[in-house]
Formats: structure tokens, C-alpha cells, sequence
């Protein structure tokens, strides 16, 4: 009793500053940050997914990647230049969502978050469609059964649940699809998140959780969400859970590669989590200044996703100066496309407000339309009068 | 003392004022603390205050008001923000079937003094989920009290109110109003919160708004009186319990109502109020109630915004109807 009493006088340690337990997480890498491939026996049964990689992939790996981060640089300078109202920048993180979408077959099924325009890229999602939203003329901007690439949620983690669901719609279908949810590490802490891997669990549900832990959710480096590395909660679900090196583009592709084929085979669902860093700030309208010092930023710097790629390539010699050059002359053409385009993208139909409210129409939503026509076409009335 | 400041910074002096006049009042919610909250209405408060008592919160709004329900229990006066107005659906569970009953169904024996601080509104030019205006989903539920001041004097005071009501406060804040400007008396004695204020005598037609559309409502009396026509302006603070009595005492001077919200007008507190106010004032009244508000409709991408929004133009045209009867 006394004891007691003792210990709860105590104070008690801030919840922020208590670290998590040291015990170093180990981490699948296929590349090190210096570009040199390594290959342990502990990561034989992902590197095999790699093992017939050609020169040519690794190219192609390496021209998304820098085609990504050129469309990403160039929706951050438009929304400076006001064309568009925000961006969410992946800087950074394209070797998490390159390596991760190239894993995809067509026929899978991808639930993004906001910031996916790596994964978009490689499902032929045209990448000016993605500035629509961003722009405020829509509020999604493409169909998403076309590529199979669902519209972008804001909601954080409502759409590992909406995976879910599908993959269990797959799995009753019969057919070897596979989905694959995407997330961030501050969206691990939310309710849905956790009832999805509850779901996926309990269904069997052919469905990846593709965990981006950037380090960051806004202002709240990752202690803030969790006391444990974020690949082992999916094991108190039932699940295997990876951790990967996120800034490795062959590695996040080996993972996802298994996982997929875990899913395909009846196996269920695995959680990826690809630890990468957040390189800009959350968006454009965030000042990261605020709560984080530039050595992390720089410490990461090192550790360049694309950078790492390009080492590789040129020590093994699977790409020269001419590819290079050609990839830097596609990325100005990629970048003068998205400016023309978002430049001249109009400004939405006044009607498209009660446009698409309803599936099958709404007496309401008709009434407030005829209302809403009358009433503008009173200034119309009111200009031709003058 | 009186000084001028804008609404935001109004809200952060009466957060500290509170904090610093009771211990057991907490703020709590998604990077309210180095960052000082996406809009900086925290902004200094964890500096000054500590991590104990200025509390990042893990991403997970059902968390944020479960876990206030629990330190309000305990004694505590949590005040959580949430980001944005579309996110405190993940916490509508807890608001609406425990911060909402816990009294009654403890016959009075536990009080919940949480305040839930919602930025809302449009206006802002902002992407999907930031922009809209939910009190009227909160108001359908008893058991809640709903405020929104708008303006600077209002959300100092008002804050402060409803800090120390026993009951849970949810308390919209008018987001594109945070950075207007006007004089805070922080001595001045504050009316009742749930009292209605006329903002604006007049004796041709009553304009009642809350929060964001107050100031609106105010430019529409000005151009009004620019027709010659006598607008008055009700600033109704309160959405629940909200003060019927101050609006009959106006409708029964100027005989016509146009209530103004940017919450869809279907099912909208313009509803309640336009039946009420017909039932107390039907010998009084001139012309129906008429509203003006958003449309059902999803709230639209931001450059629909103006279209969709009550503007000068559509709150006249009501108005110019209100008095073509
Ligand atoms: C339900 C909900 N709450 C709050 C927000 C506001 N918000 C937008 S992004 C974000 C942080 C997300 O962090 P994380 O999941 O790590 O993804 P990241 O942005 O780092 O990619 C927050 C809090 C939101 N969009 N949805
Ligand atoms: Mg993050």
C-alpha cells in the first residue's frame, strides 16, 4: 500500500520522451546507400524476386523515379506560382512507391493516400489528371477503373478498409488479384487502419498494407504514433509484417513482389513497411522549420532513393551517358507538359456543383438545380438589360 | 485591456488564460504543439505550458475524444482540437453516443466539461474535407452545446465560456475569419454565451447568422442600406440551445427572417429556426422565412466555391424576396 502510494506520487515520465525499445529492427536492403548490391542469406527468399532483374528494368526502375520527382518539382513550383491551391509532395519517396507499383500486375488493385503520384505514374494514371484536385477544379480526376488506382483519400486511413473490402470481393471471385492499401505511419494510429487489419485477418483477404513511414505525420515524428516498429503490429493480427528499406527501389520491389504473391496464393494479408523520410514539407502549405532541424533532413539526404540507383547502374555499367542525357531531355518534356496542361485547365462548369450528387437523381438536388439556373441567369438578364 | 487582434490569436490568448487560471485544463489534438496547430491557434501554448498539458496526439480523432471523455471523468477540462471540419467524423461515435449521454445516463452524476474545437467553413480555396460546415449533424443531438462566434471579442469570451461549462461544447470555429482583426476587451464582462447579439439595428428585415456569414450579413445590410432598406443583423453565437427569444423580439419589429448559414440548407439549423420563428411569430410575420445556404450537394472543389457559397448577391436576392411580399 505504501509502496504503491509511493510510486503514484512519482511523476511520471512525459509520454514524448520515453524512447522505444532499442532493439534495432532489422531492415530488407538490396542496395545500400552507396549503390552496392548486397545479398544476404537472410534476404534470399526476397531477393529472389529480383533475381532475373535486367539492365533494362533497373533503367526503367530509374527513369520513373526521375520522372516522378520532376513531376513532383514542377507541381510544387506551379502551386507557388498559384495555379495550384496545394501539393503534396513525395520527395523522397519514390523508390517506396516505384519499387512498390512497378510489383503490380495490372489486374491488382491499388487504394491510395494523398500522395501516391509514384504509384499513379506507374499505373498510367496521366499525371496532370492528378492536379485536378490539387488545382480545385475536381475533386478526384480520373476514373478509377480504368487503371485500376482508386481516387486519392484524404481521409487518413479510410481507405485500407475500402482494400480490404475489395480483396475480400477478389478473394470470393476466385481470381488471383491482389490489392494493395497505402498508408502512412501517422495514419497507422487510426481506428480504421486497425479494424482493416482486423478484416483482412479474419478474411483472409488478399490485400498488402503498404506502410510509407516518412517519419513524419505533419509535425509528429513517428514516437508519437507508436512504441513499437510499426511492421510488428501485424503480427498481434495474425500476419507477417516486413520492415524495408524504403529508399531502395529493388528491395521495396522484392518485398512487395512476395507480398503480392502471398496474397495471390490464399496466403492473406502482409503489412510493408517501407522506412523512407518525408525530404519536403507535408505539403505546401506546411513549415517544417517549426518542429525539425536540417541534420535528420540531411542524414537522409545520403541516403538518396534515386542517387543510390544511379551508383549502381553506373558501376555496373548498365546504363551510359547517353541514356542519361535522353531521360534528362524526357524529364524538361514531362515537366513542359504538366505546366501547359495545368495552365490550361478550365475552370469547372457552374452546374457541375449538383453534377454526379446521386447515382440515380434526387428531387432536391433537380429543384435547387432549376433554382440555381434561374437565379444566374437573372444577372444574365440583368447585364443584357444594361 | 483592450487590444485589437485577430480571431485566431484570440482563441490562443483565451487557451492560455485558461490554462493558466486552472491545471486541469488540457489541450490535446494533431500538432497542436511545436507546429501550434495548422492554423497556429496553439501556437507558444506547449512551449509555455509543457508536453503535459499541450498534447500531440497519435493520428485518431476517435482516440482524441475518447480518451478526453475519460480525462474529463477524472477531473480533467480537455479542450481537443480537431484539424478540420471533415475529420471529426472518426470521433463522431464518441461525441454523439458518449460525450453527448454520459450525464443523463449517469442521472447527473458525471459532467463532461470537454471542449471539441472544430476550424470550419469554406472559403478558403482548400481541397476536399476542408471546407465544410457539420453543426447541424451535432446539433441534431441532445446533449451537446453548440457555439460559434464570429469574431475575435466573441471567440475570446466564448472560449472561455466554454471552457467552464459543465457540459460539452462544440466549438466551431469560422476558419476563414482567423485572421480578422478586432479589438478584444479582456476585461469586459461577457454576456450569456448562448445569447443572441444584434450586430446591426434595423426595421426592414432581420438577417440571422452565426460564425463565418455574420460579417457577410453585415455587408449585405450595408449594401442594402445603400437601396435604402433598414437590414438587421442577429449574430445568433449559439446553434444549441440557440435564442429564440432575441430572434422573435427582432422578427417582431421588422416582420421578415432570411437566415444565412453555409451548411446545406436541407435539414439545416435555418430549418429549425424558420419553423420555430413561423410558430412564435405567424401573426408578425410579412413573408415565409427564407434561407440561404449550401446546396445538396457535395461540398465542391474550390474554384466552385463562390457559386456554392452565400455571397452578397444571393443573400440580397432573399432578401429583395423577403421583401417582394
Ligand atoms: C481523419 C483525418 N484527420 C486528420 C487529417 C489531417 N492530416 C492530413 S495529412 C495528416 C498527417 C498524415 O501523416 P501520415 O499518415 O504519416 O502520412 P504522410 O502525410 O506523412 O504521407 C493529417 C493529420 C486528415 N486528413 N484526416
Ligand atoms: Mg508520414
Amino acid at each position: 500500500m505504501t509502496v504503491e502510494s509511493t510510486a503514484a506520487r512519482k511523476p511520471r515520465r512525459s509520454a514524448g520522451t520515453k524512447k522505444s525499445p532499442s532493439t534495432k529492427p532489422e531492415l530488407v536492403q538490396l542496395l545500400t546507400p552507396e549503390g552496392k548490391r548486397v545479398k544476404h542469406a537472410e534476404n534470399a527468399v526476397y531477393d529472389k524476386y529480383v533475381a532475373d532483374i535486367t539492365p533494362e528494368d533497373l533503367r526503367g526502375l530509374y527513369r520513373d523515379m526521375v520522372l516522378t520527382r520532376r513531376f513532383d518539382a514542377e507541381a510544387t513550383s506551379l502551386q507557388r506560382q498559384g495555379e495550384l491551391g496545394l501539393w503534396a509532395s513525395l520527395l523522397g519517396q519514390e523508390a517506396a512507391q516505384i519499387g512498390s507499383g512497378r510489383a503490380l500486375r495490372d489486374d491488382d488493385y491499388v487504394f491510395p493516400t494523398y500522395r501516391e503520384h509514384g504509384v499513379a505514374w506507374c499505373r498510367g494514371v496521366d499525371p496532370t489528371n492528378l492536379l485536378g484536385m490539387f488545382r480545385g477544379v475536381n475533386n478526384g480526376g480520373w476514373d478509377p477503373n480504368s487503371n485500376n488506382f482508386q481516387l486519392y483519400t484524404i481521409v487518413i486511413g479510410s481507405q485500407t478498409l475500402h482494400a480490404t473490402g475489395y480483396a475480400m470481393g477478389v478473394a470470393k471471385d476466385g481470381t488471383d488479384s491482389a490489392v494493395i492499401a497505402y498508408f502512412g505511419d501517422g495514419a497507422s494510429s487510426q481506428g480504421d487502419v486497425a479494424e482493416a487489419f482486423t478484416f483482412s485477418a479474419v478474411y483472409n483477404a488478399p490485400v498488402v498494407f503498404f506502410c510509407q513511414n516518412n517519419q513524419w505525420a505533419i509535425s509528429e515524428p513517428t514516437e508519437k504514433q507508436t512504441r513499437v516498429p510499426l511492421y510488428q503490429r501485424a503480427q498481434g493480427f495474425g500476419f507477417p509484417g516486413v520492415r524495408v528499406d524504403g529508399n531502395d527501389v529493388l528491395a521495396c520491389l522484392a518485398v512487395t513482389k512476395w507480398a503480392l504473391e502471398r496474397a495471390r496464393s490464399g496466403e492473406g494479408p502482409t503489412l510493408v513497411e517501407a522506412y523512407t523520410y518525408r525530404m519536403g514539407a507535408h505539403t505546401t502549405s506546411d513549415d517544417p522549420t517549426r518542429y525539425r532541424g536540417d541534420e535528420e533532413r540531411l542524414a537522409w539526404e545520403a541516403k538518396d532513393p534515386i542517387l543510390r540507383l544511379r551508383q549502381y547502374l553506373e558501376s555496373a555499367n548498365h546504363a551510359d551517358e547517353g541514356f542519361f542525357a535522353e531521360l534528362e531531355a524526357e524529364s524538361e518534356a514531362l515537366g513542359r507538359r504538366v505546366r501547359e496542361a495545368v495552365r490550361a485547365m478550365p475552370d469547372p462548369d457552374h452546374f457541375a456543383i449538383f453534377e454526379n450528387a446521386y447515382a440515380d437523381g434526387h428531387a432536391l438536388v433537380d429543384e435547387e438545380r432549376a433554382q440555381f439556373a434561374a437565379y444566374q441567369a437573372s444577372f444574365a438578364d440583368a447585364e443584357g438589360g444594361k | 485591456m483592450a487590444e485589437k487582434m485577430a480571431l485566431a490569436k484570440a482563441v490562443n490568448e483565451s487557451l492560455r488564460k485558461a490554462l493558466e487560471a486552472d491545471p486541469k485544463v488540457l489541450i490535446m489534438g494533431e500538432d497542436v504543439g511545436k507546429l501550434g496547430g495548422v492554423f497556429r491557434v496553439t501556437d507558444g501554448l506547449q512551449k509555455d505550458f509543457g508536453e503535459e498539458r499541450v498534447i500531440d496526439t497519435p493520428l485518431a480523432e476517435s482516440g482524441i475524444v475518447g480518451t478526453a471523455i475519460g480525462l474529463a471523468l477524472r477531473g480533467y477540462r480537455p479542450v481537443v482540437e480537431i484539424q478540420f471540419d471533415g475529420f471529426v467524423f472518426p470521433a463522431y461515435d464518441q461525441i454523439v453516443t458518449q460525450l453527448a449521454k454520459m450525464h443523463a445516463r449517469s442521472l447527473g452524476k458525471v459532467k463532461l466539461p470537454v471542449v471539441v474545437r472544430i476550424p470550419y467553413g469554406g472559403g478558403i480555396g482548400a481541397v476536399e474535407h476542408h471546407s465544410e460546415s457539420p453543426e447541424a449533424l451535432f446539433a441534431h443531438v441532445a446533449g451537446l452545446k453548440i457555439v460559434s462566434p464570429s469574431n475575435s471579442s466573441d471567440a475570446y469570451w466564448m472560449m472561455q465560456q466554454a471552457i467552464q461549462s459543465d457540459d460539452p461544447v462544440i466549438f466551431f470555429e469560422p476558419k476563414r475569419r482567423y485572421w480578422d482583426k478586432a479589438e478584444v476587451n479582456t476585461e469586459a464582462i461577457p454576456g450569456p454565451l448562448h445569447k443572441a447579439q444584434v450586430v446591426r439595428a434595423g426595421t426592414d428585415l432581420t438577417l440571422a447568422a452565426y460564425g463565418p456569414m455574420v460579417k457577410l450579413c453585415q455587408e449585405v445590410a450595408d449594401a442594402a442600406a445603400e437601396e435604402g432598406r433598414s437590414l438587421e443583423v442577429l449574430d445568433l453565437r449559439s446553434v444549441s440551445p440557440l435564442d429564440f427569444d432575441s430572434i422573435q423580439a427582432s422578427v417582431e419589429k421588422t416582420r421578415r427572417l432570411v437566415v444565412v448559414h453555409e451548411a446545406p440548407v436541407f435539414f439545416g439549423s435555418g430549418a429549425e429556426i424558420a419553423a420555430r420563428i413561423t410558430e412564435r411569430c405567424f401573426y408578425h410575420l410579412e413573408a415565409p422565412v427564407l434561407r440561404v445556404g449550401g446546396y445538396h450537394a457535395p461540398y465542391p472543389p474550390a474554384r466552385l466555391e463562390e457559386e456554392y457559397l452565400p455571397g452578397l448577391d444571393r443573400v440580397l436576392d432573399a432578401v429583395d424576396r423577403a421583401l417582394a411580399y
